[in-house]
């Protein structure tokens, strides 16, 4: 653990003790008995059992499902500090939606030169299909999980942006109920802002961006791939706690110029579909025509304004690892501010000379796929062995433009709680951010998730990472 | 809701009623086997016949004992109606409707599949049977319990209660499909041992022993028997019970959508037909092409009931 000394710890601070936000739970924990506090950690395990708070691993057959370990060690922000998480955030998302009308409009920001053509032009993500619609409320991303590092007491970072279909906000909400039913007696002496009117502003959210077709209240569904998708028990999660319907592709069809379910009771118009189905299986006619999992012809009646898609279809070129890089110059083009939150140093590998650096330091860098997501195809270069440096530099000579790399961050750490005592694990942080067109709201706190590893920076869920309830605390 | 959650739902309600059903089976079969030590091969013949799997076992076993019989139908996951396999199938069903379900309900469902899959895990020991059968009967009493004390009475309860109905009905028929024979009036020898076990394995395989017994104080006849277990709407494993909830449920959805559907006539013959029957024109049919009959009439009510509510399409 020496190579954590020199990290930023939320809850410890040096010899200063404990950091102002943790003082009242670091006195409750004092004063606890660590045997009690193993017994409420059994105990949650098996409540996410029971409850079926599971996820499915690809590539798995034996584990199907999986739980996400949880520590009970809350990660708690001070509400100046969410202040300004929010303000940056709220920024982001703003800039994100301006761009992605841009793109897919005027473009202005490329005849401008801000970004280049060719990243947009020759890019998987951007949808052809989209060029010179407007949807509802011009609102693109309309469920945004930014991923956000931290390194000092005013260092914070973005990591991703996750403008497609950003996933984890049922285990934010789980690890409250969790905490809720543990520690009753904590939340009454400390005041946590609250997070479980997310799916009540999420159905709102949603409603509030039906297309103008609708009239009436809208009808909003969610369409998931179906039970052996990593992430189903969030897909039903979400439905129930809306309690809107969850349909598969199957279950839809286009009737009149809608799109509309299959009921016990005939057909009835959806207005609004929150699709946790990636784009290019949306539409077998209009994308990848062996998809089981979309609705053929949703596309057009999309293009007809005749149902909101929420993401809406490419929002992903906003996503992208290589648009990351140029998100301080998109940010101060449509806002025409300085960006509040950092992005971190992203070497391009489609620019040779990044490429060569890249190259002479890969064992300093994390290398990721542009595509990729949940941890799967990237390198940890301090962390891996000479084989994994040499297989990757092969990969990396192969196809440059296929991969981005970042410094190794030295992430802050909070502590978990482990048999003996409080052990520092490096974290990051997904707050869930909803867009109608005439309001950004975030949740306060969002899905802190927690290398288990001493040492290790890989948080990912699929990689053997946990989660954190995390505090908001109020002022 | 959704033709498919409807479809989840009913056939959810047919995999736990099959399951308890199953066990119930090899309840009976044990004790039979135990008591009466003759032949118990031809009784697991019968145990695995009514279970509907007898081409499955076939083609694994050649010899009906109990090892093998209570392994292929507890925990052969080869088996689909094994009741490790159609836990597993309601457990999946739930996932898939799991927003028609209260928190308790899929609770309890997701807990009888860990319960079991962890009871079933090796194979069962005979000392451990009994321990076993109680913690299937005391798990699906469980979902029974969640479901009744927390269900809201609407169409999705009536799914629910319409998978269970035409399952127990299907299932209490096989039993009198499969033993018909010991139940017919003009078997010679009345009142002699042979008799009573047949008799007394077919009350226990619907746990009719002690009801039977309440009514029918000393008068174990085989009409009686089969009057009981077809006729009489108060035990709630006969086919007149069955059948009398079927069409229950299915009126509260007709009158819920405010539309009848050829499913309501059919399960109304269905149930018309027990109703002007009584067990001496029943024998006069002939028992064996009446329960033959209801079986059929009683699937086709199931398929009608997928097409009308538009289950898959």
């Amino acid at each position: 653990m020496g190579s954590d000394r020199k990290n930023f710890d939320e809850m410890l601070f040096g010899s200063e003790g404990v950091r102002q936000p943790y003082d009242n739970y670091e006195k409750w924990f004092g004063s606890e008995d660590p045997a009690r506090l193993t017994k409420k950690s059994k105990e949650a395990e098996a409540f996410f059992r029971r409850t079926g708070i599971t996820f499915n691993v690809y590539g798995q057959a034996a584990a199907q499902e999986r739980l996400i370990p949880f520590d009970l060690v809350p990660r708690i922000l001070s509400s100046r500090e969410w202040t300004r998480l929010s303000k940056g955030i709220e920024q982001r998302v703003r800039a994100i939606n301006a761009f992605l009308h841009d793109i897919y409009n005027r473009q202005e920001i490329l005849r401008a030169g801000r970004v280049p053509i060719e990243l947009i032009s020759q890019n998987a993500a951007f949808l052809p299909q989209m060029i010179g619609m407007s949807p509802p409320g011009d609102v693109y991303t309309h469920i945004v999980g930014t991923d956000i590092v931290r390194t000092g007491e005013d260092d914070f970072f973005v990591l991703e942006d996750n403008a497609r279909t950003p996933s984890g906000v049922s285990y934010m909400l789980e690890n409250r109920e969790t905490m809720l039913h543990m520690f009753p007696e904590l939340f009454s002496q400390i005041k946590v802002q609250p997070v479980s009117d997310y799916p009540k502003n999420l159905r709102k959210s949603l409603a509030a961006c039906a297309p103008h077709s609708c009239e009436g209240k809208p009808t909003v569904a969610v369409l998931t791939p179906g039970i052996h998708n990593s992430a189903y028990f969030e897909h039903s999660f979400l439905a129930d706690q809306m309690g809107v319907e969850l349909v598969e592709g199957h279950d839809l069809r286009v009737v009149d110029g809608h799109i509309a379910m299959r009921t016990t009771q005939g057909y009835k118009v959806i207005d609004v579909l929150y699709r946790r189905v990636d784009d290019e299986y949306l539409d077998p006619l209009n994308f990848k025509p062996e998809s089981m999992l979309g609705v053929p012809g949703i596309m057009d009646v999309y293009r007809a304004g005749n149902i909101t898609i929420a993401n809406a279809p490419g929002t992903g070129i906003a996503d992208d690892k290589a648009i990351y890089s140029y998100m301080p110059d998109i940010i101060e083009f449509y806002t025409g501010e300085k960006a509040i939150l950092k992005n971190v140093e992203t070497w391009r590998c489609s620019e040779p000379a990044s490429l060569q650096y890249v190259l002479e330091h890969l064992s300093e860098l994390v290398v990721k796929e542009v595509h990729g997501s949940g941890g799967y195809g990237m390198l940890v270069g301090p962390a891996a062995s000479q084989k994994e440096l040499s297989a990757f530099t092969a990969k990396l000579k192969s196809n440059p433009g296929n991969y981005i790399a970042q410094p190794t961050l030295s992430l802050s750490t909070v502590p978990i709680f482990t048999k003996k005592q409080l052990a520092p694990r490096h974290v990051d942080l997904r707050p869930f951010v909803l867009v109608s067109p005439n309001k950004v709201s975030i949740t306060p706190g969002g899905l802190t998730r927690v290398a288990l590893k001493a040492g290790s920076l890989v948080v990912n869920s699929s990689q053997g990472g946990g989660t954190k309830d995390t505090w908001v605390l109020e002022d | 809701m959704l033709g498919k959650t409807a479809g989840g739902l009913y056939w959810m309600f047919r995999f736990l009623e099959r399951g308890e059903n199953t066990a119930r089976l090899v309840e009976a079969g044990f004790r039979i086997a135990l008591t009466r030590s003759t032949d118990s091969e031809t009784e697991w013949k019968s145990v695995v016949t009514t279970a509907g799997v007898k081409d499955g076992y076939g083609a694994k076993y050649d010899t009906f004992n109990a090892a093998n019989v209570v392994d292929y139908l507890l925990r052969d996951t080869t088996n689909p109606s094994s009741v490790i396999s159609v836990t597993e199938k309601a457990r999946t069903n739930a996932r898939m409707v799991r927003t028609a379900l209260t928190t308790e309900v899929w609770e309890s469902v997701n807990e009888n599949w860990m319960t079991l899959k962890s009871a079933l895990k090796k194979p069962v020991k005979e000392t451990e049977l009994p321990a076993i059968l109680g913690i299937i009967r005391q798990q699906s009493a469980l979902v029974r319990g969640a479901l009744h004390g927390t269900m809201l009475r609407n169409d999705i309860f009536d799914f629910a209660m319409i998978g269970t109905a035409l399952e127990r009905a299907d299932n209490t028929a096989r039993i009198i499909d499969v033993k018909y024979y010991t139940l017919l009036p003009s078997a010679s020898f009345v009142g002699s041992s042979i008799d009573n076990v047949q008799w007394e394995t077919v009350l226990r395989s619907v746990s009719a022993h002690r009801a039977f017994r309440w009514l029918n104080e000393s008068e174990m006849t085989s009409s009686t028997i089969a009057e009981f277990l077809m006729l009489d709407a108060r035990f709630p494993r006969s086919l007149a019970f069955c059948t009398k909830h079927l069409v229950a449920n299915l009126g509260y959805l007709a009158k819920d959508y405010g539309e009848r559907l050829p499913c309501h006539d059919l399960a109304d013959s269905l149930q018309s037909k027990l109703k002007k029957n009584d067990i001496g024109s029943i024998f006069e049919t002939g028992l064996h092409q009446f329960i033959g009959d209801f079986i059929r009439e009683n699937n086709a009510v199931g398929a009608q009931i997928e097409l009308d509510y538009r289950f898959n399409g």
